[in-house]
């Protein structure tokens, strides 16, 4: 096969991958959001259910996960498409990690900001939105690019519930054409290039949300 | 005599196994400059954070301006405080911090602008006219638009002086405002505070280390040790002539003599 096919066909898979990712991303980082201001903010019996969230999708595998999504819940009457499937378990599963980003990042804001916006007499919600969380956010991107470089690679999971990403194709095209040296070359090109555009622009946003914090992208 | 500004009545406050306040007394008449001195971990600060709200108390009551601080009247009794409560309760205080706590994602001036304008609903137009004059006040009229994080520790301390004073507070709690500064730059600081209490009267409650200052600025002097109030008086009276033997031993090692 030539090699002008095989990449094209790969970059058949690719966007495939990339569409995966836009949808799973935004999943996960709402995932993480809230459940990571209820982990730290809720009452008790919400705390738990927060608790059981992160520690059932951290603690079982990722491709299980997908399975269960995609093989079993059917059984249980709820059938959904290949896809979906896809974008649930891995916003799910990222976000379960995403969860303890957040709450790390809002606890380790200073004590002394809290203790200012209290003195000021702001209410818990204007500490929390004004205060708290635009510092939070800056502790918070680059732990959350790794999670986003993660879960790009994490999607050649989803080639094995027969969605055609770039995995998928290029295990398909070896099997054929038995050119794995040119395919599986182009395979890990692809994804480097995915997961640098992603840095890209993960730190374009650090370096706007950082503005007057003296970290971060500011000052290197 | 009138109604203290702030009065403690038998209070009583632990951290876990460590009693601070066992049955502490104290009261603050209106307009009056006291200054808190003392020896580390006697419960100085610990007094200006239960009144900012930011430490509860474990028994007896705290009267701002006749008003509980930490209890309200519920069906005729006396509860713990609600958030509302609270809410209202501090708008008589505000405070400046040992380490100024300036928000570094903003602006001076939004550092001082934010809480008149989100808090009290101040317009904008108000509020930055109102921070121009703090500024002006604290000598940065030039650092409006600087982050903290480019000013020095001195400059950083009097913006915090002015975003506590923007919120217009009836009484200002200073704790040991300028412990954190080099020492060529403390007086910076004080200047602000000297200059402060010439032009306005002012209840300030401050917990300082600087000893020609509290001893300049404030009307009463309390000397305080192991959570209760040892001595207290007028200025020359505890710096010139201290009666009890802690007094005399904690400035005589403060001031060298």
């Amino acid at each position: 096969m030539e090699f002008g096919e095989i990449v094209s066909v790969l970059l058949q898979g690719a966007v495939v991958t990339i569409e995966i990712v836009a949808m799973a991303l935004p999943l996960a980082i709402i995932m993480a959001f809230s459940f990571g201001l209820i982990r730290l903010y809720a009452s008790a019996p919400f705390k738990q259910i927060a608790i059981f969230y992160i520690e059932f999708f951290r603690g079982t595998s990722a491709l299980i996960q997908l399975y269960w999504i995609y093989f079993v819940l059917p059984f249980f009457g709820i059938t959904i498409d290949a896809m979906t499937a896809a974008v649930v378990a891995l916003g799910l599963n990222i976000g379960a990690y995403g969860t303890e980003v957040v709450r790390g990042a809002i606890q380790s804001v200073p004590k002394g900001q809290f203790e200012a916006s209290i003195a000021l007499n702001f209410t818990a919600t204007q500490r929390l939105w004004r205060i708290i969380m635009p510092q939070a956010l800056v502790n918070m991107i680059p732990p959350f690019g790794n999670l986003a470089i993660e879960l790009v690679k994490a999607t050649s999971l989803v080639s094995l519930i027969t969605i055609g990403d770039l995995t998928f194709k290029a295990k398909s095209l070896a099997d054929t054409t038995l050119q794995v040296g040119e395919i599986f070359g182009v395979v890990l090109v692809l994804y480097f290039v995915m997961a640098q555009c992603l840095m890209f622009f993960i730190k374009r946003l650090e370096k706007r949300l950082s503005k007057g914090l003296g970290r971060g992208g500011i000052h290197s | 005599m009138s109604t203290p500004i702030i009065e403690f009545k038998n209070v009583k406050k632990c951290f876990g196994e460590t009693v601070i306040f066992s049955d502490f007394n104290f009261k603050v008449e209106e307009n009056e400059i006291v200054s808190i001195i003392g020896p580390s971990g006697s419960g100085k600060s610990t007094l200006l954070r239960i009144l900012m709200t930011l430490e509860g108390i474990d028994g007896g009551y705290i009267n701002i301006a006749g008003e509980s601080l930490w209890h309200m009247l519920w069906q005729g009794q006396y509860v713990p405080a609600n958030n509302k409560h609270l809410h209202k309760m501090r708008n008589h205080l505000g405070m400046v911090f040992q380490h100024f706590n300036l928000f570094p994602h903003m602006t001076v001036k939004r550092n001082i602008t934010e809480a008149p304008m989100r808090v009290k609903g101040i317009s904008r137009e108000e509020a930055e006219a109102s921070a121009e004059r703090l500024l002006q006040l604290v000598g940065l009229a030039d650092k409006a638009d600087s982050y903290p994080n480019d000013l020095s520790g001195g400059q950083k301390q009097r913006v915090g002086i002015a975003r506590a004073l923007a919120m217009k507070p009836s009484i200002l709690l200073l704790d040991e405002i300028t412990s954190a500064l080099d020492p060529e730059l403390v007086d910076e600081v004080l200047d602000v505070i000297r200059n402060l209490v010439k032009e306005e009267s002012f209840t300030m409650l401050l917990v300082t280390h600087e000893m020609y200052f509290a001893r300049e600025i404030s009307d009463r002097v309390c000397f305080f040790d192991k959570g209760a109030i040892v001595e207290e008086g007028k200025p020359e009276a505890i710096f010139t002539q201290p009666q009890e033997e802690r007094t005399k031993a904690f400035l005589n090692a403060y001031l060298g003599q």
